[in-house]
């Protein structure tokens, strides 16, 4: 049944990609699409495919699926049915950084920003991590908790500081500032790839000691497990996966909470199959977002957590009456 | 624990005990003091100084006209404005983590504050230039209350569990936001520039009439009647199970709860916007400082919440000298710091 589950969501998220490449504010037929990837001619339509909607699409299934990995993750170290991959203070640090590189260091473009997004996310990941684990007691999930959370809010705080202090400057980073798919290039996404890859593969690797894991530090230490160099991977998984998704798409919320949900309402507490399911509808959820956000309010475009949120919010509270397991 | 640990309040007429800490006493008094000396350095620092003896003189009416006027009418509403709101922001906080028992909650996690939020957008809205921006608090409490009812009756089966309640709080909370958004966004622009200031949160321009007046009546009802439950929130937060069996009415206090914490942060929102933080660090700030029952908890909580909206009113009024920032933005940039602080130095639990 889980096997069979997870092959028809692969299908629906194969759709939702072509639909996504297909439609827009010009619908373009699928043969066409097929044709600009096989033999490109150079043409309007064949040009509108390869250099938007593709990246467009595949930016936003791996976005999500990173997400919604790193928000599993999280939530599982975090022992918190609330915590998402920004409370980790991933997406407020790669922000900050931003605007700290746009403003003060007179870097631009988007490639070049990238990285510093990445590097961003991953110094402000580490600093939580350390401030999460100092102490005699080693990483508590309260402790990393409430050090992501203070952090995440520190950063977010010195961030709106500087934007206010320079007007112009907003304008600059107002794309990062909101998350969007739209944009954006391949190169981006093939730079930051490696480390999205990384971090899927630790975080697949690790379903079988997270599932340990989640019983409770007590259990999970009488088992054997070294509890903190489990939490110390789970951690670095999340930093590259959330700060990998921040970099091309910008803080993107929402997806890393709910998607977890709503996985573990379908294929119950095995991380075996938690992980790789969430990968698949955290893909479907943002693509399928992504595709809405451009017919809301046709010809513009509403930013895509509007509508992450206007597609997963009823879907949740349903499931969150029903019957919620954590 | 100790007997002699702990003060005892108890009055012999009601059944009452606050369950004060001697520690919680001895933080309270130091903050208290922090505060009245926050407030003052509030009230004297300004494009015009005034020297701290001469504010204290204006505050009994003896100063000369010209400090007394700055003093009495701009300076002085704002201070106390901003003690009230924080206090109220950090006792709302401290009442909704002890129900919901998640340290990630609160008031803008389970949708008040977006509530709020939206009261004011829609307010703004509907009736630009047709009714006065007076009432504006008023549509933004009654955009909180009405959140917080869909929230419980969404929560509601059999009762409301506080997973059910914070995890549909989440999903209400993200959808009234994009509601807020693409509202702002076919809006006027002067829609988008307002609404924009009461979501990062400000207290400038505030007066007695308006804003002192309809807020301190509420505020001194509710922080001390919040207090006086210090009771059902220490039982509520050792879980349904153990609070059912000690004989709590578990549902009913954990409604009275949540309205408390309703309307304290509604009515902090209404009048200071959705500031940030201090609803979801200072209970735990207070907690590293005199421990986790609820009587010490939320006097502390209260004080250290006021402190930090007073010292982020006075950062955001000074360092940009002569703009005038929001003080939302700086509340974590003040607290943040002492609360990594805090973490440091309790690093081997207290």
């Amino acid at each position: 049944m889980k096997p069979f589950g997870l092959v028809a969501s692969i299908v629906a998220l194969v759709a939702a990609i072509a639909a996504s490449i297909a439609f827009g504010v010009t619908n373009i037929p699928l043969s066409v699409v097929w044709d600009s990837l096989a033999h490109f001619n150079g043409g309007n339509e064949h040009l509108v495919i390869r250099t938007t909607r593709v990246p467009r699409a595949l930016i936003a299934a791996s976005a999500g699926a990173c997400l919604a990995v790193a928000g599993a993750v999280m939530q599982v170290i975090t022992r918190n049915p609330i915590a998402a991959p920004s409370t980790l203070g991933v997406n407020a640090g790669a922000v900050f950084f931003i605007i700290l590189a746009t403003g003060w260091l007179n870097v631009s473009g988007l490639q070049a920003l990238t990285w510093v997004a990445l590097i961003g996310a991953a110094a402000s990941g580490a600093f939580v991590f350390f401030l999460g684990s100092i102490g005699r007691d080693g990483m508590t999930p309260v402790k990393i908790t409430l050090a992501g959370a203070s952090m995440a809010a520190f950063f977010y705080s010195l961030t709106q500081g500087l934007m206010l202090s320079d007007g112009k400057m907003f304008d600059q980073v107002l794309v990062w500032l909101v998350g969007s798919v739209a944009g954006r290039d391949l190169s981006q996404l093939a730079a930051v790839w490696p480390y999205m890859g990384c971090g899927m593969l630790i975080a697949l690797l690790l379903a079988g000691p997270l599932n340990v894991l989640a019983m409770g530090d007590e259990i999970a230490r009488s088992l054997g497990q070294n509890t903190n160099l489990v939490r110390t991977l789970a951690a670095a998984a999340v930093i590259l996966l959330a700060g990998g998704s921040v970099a091309v798409a910008g803080p993107i919320a929402f997806i890393g909470i709910i998607i977890p949900h709503i996985v573990r309402f379908l294929v119950g507490n095995d991380h075996r199959w938690i992980l790789p399911y969430c990968a698949v509808l955290g893909a479907l959820l943002l693509v399928a977002a992504d595709l809405g956000s451009r017919f809301i309010a046709m010809p513009r475009e509403v930013p895509v957590g509007v509508t992450t949120a206007i597609l997963g919010v009823p879907f949740f509270v349903y499931l969150a009456r029903k019957e919620l397991r954590t | 624990m100790n007997n002699t640990k702990f003060a005892w309040f108890r009055s012999p007429r009601f059944r009452y005990a606050w369950l004060l800490h001697k520690r919680a006493l001895r933080v309270s008094g130091i903050l208290l003091v922090m505060c009245a000396v926050l407030m003052v350095a509030s009230i004297a620092i300004g494009s015009q100084y005034v020297p701290p003896a001469t504010v204290v003189k204006a505050v009994f009416g003896q100063a000369d006209p010209m400090n007394q006027v700055i003093v009495e009418k701009l300076r002085m509403p704002r201070a106390i404005v901003a003690v009230l709101v924080g206090a109220s922001l950090a006792a709302a906080g401290a009442v909704l983590q002890g129900i919901i028992r998640n340290p990630l909650t609160s008031p803008d996690v389970v949708g008040v504050t977006e509530g709020a939020s939206f009261g004011a957008v829609l307010f703004v809205y509907v009736f630009t230039n047709q009714v006065s921006i007076h009432w504006m608090p008023l549509a933004s409490i009654l955009g909180a209350f009405a959140v917080t009812g869909l929230l419980y009756v969404l929560a509601w089966k059999k009762g409301v569990s506080p997973l059910r309640l914070v995890l549909i709080g989440i999903g209400i909370s993200a959808a009234i936001k994009s509601l807020s958004y693409m509202l702002i966004v076919s809006g006027p622009l002067q829609l988008a520039d307002r609404s924009l200031t009461f979501m990062t949160g400000s207290i400038y321009g505030v007066s007695w009439e308006r804003d002192v007046a309809t807020l301190l009546p509420w505020i001194a009802v509710l922080l001390p009647f919040t207090w006086l439950q210090a009771r059902k929130v220490n039982i509520q937060v050792l879980g349904d199970d153990i609070a059912v069996s000690a004989g709590a009415r578990v549902q009913r206090d954990r409604l009275l709860l949540l309205l408390l914490s309703v309307s304290l942060a509604g009515s902090a929102v209404a009048i200071g916007g959705a500031i940030s933080f201090i609803g979801l660090m200072a209970p735990h700030m207070a907690r590293r400082l005199t421990g986790p029952s609820f009587g010490s908890l939320l006097p502390v909580s209260a004080l250290l919440g006021a402190i930090i909206l007073l010292a982020a009113d006075l950062m955001a009024r000074t360092v940009f000298f002569p703009r005038d920032i929001p003080a939302g933005v700086f509340t974590a940039a003040i607290g943040a710091p002492f609360f990594m602080y805090l973490l440091y130095r309790k690093r081997n639990g207290t």
